[in-house]
């Protein structure tokens, strides 16, 4: 019932299923438009992992559907294998004791965030969810 | 818009024996840190330490209170 009364909902319950790490964030990695946002993509950009992110400034709508399907309250919102890991505190404070890496399935690197993410790969994948409603 | 002590003092009279300290981050009164630390948290994961904070403040979180950034901690 819900699939055919909110596709927006059901749109971000897919992108969630089917990208195993996303990341709903406030502008793009390249341009976090948030300094949260912003330290979220810099602890998975430490770590290399490729990570699809929605930005959800462009309509306000997604934010509501998302958290009202995640029942988190802020952004950024990261998502594992469908999971939700948590925002950005939790993300911080996961990268910093290693988990985040232990959670990923990668080794945890040596540098902190911070310094980190100029050798990252520059272009993870930009999945913009109003492209996927169209 | 809430002070830093009033948002200390609704967490503490919503989670049992919380000790709770708070700052606002910016001085701009919309963007504050917490660390809570309740008995309460005890055996739970951190996303539902922080659900059970950020319910104290139901929809006021992403409005009035632009940002809340948590560390919670079961003792």
């Amino acid at each position: 019932m819900s699939e055919t009364e909110n596709p927006l909902r059901e749109a971000i319950a897919e992108a969630i299923r089917d990208n195993d790490v996303i990341l709903f964030m406030k502008g793009v990695p390249e341009a976090p438009a948030c300094g949260f946002s912003a330290r979220a993509t810099a602890c998975l950009q430490a770590l290399n992992v490729p990570f699809a992110a929605v930005d959800i400034l462009p309509d306000p709508r997604i934010r509501q559907e998302l958290s009202g399907l995640s029942n988190w309250p802020t952004i950024p919102q990261l998502f594992v294998k469908g999971e939700l890991v948590g925002g950005s505190d939790i993300i911080m404070e996961m990268y910093e004791s290693g988990e985040l890496a232990q959670t990923l399935g990668v080794e945890a690197p040596a540098a902190a965030p911070d310094e980190a993410p100029a050798g990252a790969d520059p272009a993870p994948q930009a999945l913009g969810i109003e492209n996927r409603l169209g | 818009m809430p002070t830093a002590d009033e948002i200390k003092q609704r967490i503490e009279s919503a989670i049992p024996d919380a000790s709770v300290s708070v700052e606002d981050w910016t001085g701009g009164g919309d963007h504050f840190r917490a660390t809570v630390v309740s008995p309460a948290f005890g055996g739970k994961s951190r996303i539902e330490q922080h659900r059970m904070v950020y319910a104290v403040f139901g929809g006021e979180i992403g409005g009035p209170i632009h940002a809340l950034s948590l560390t919670t901690k079961a003792e």
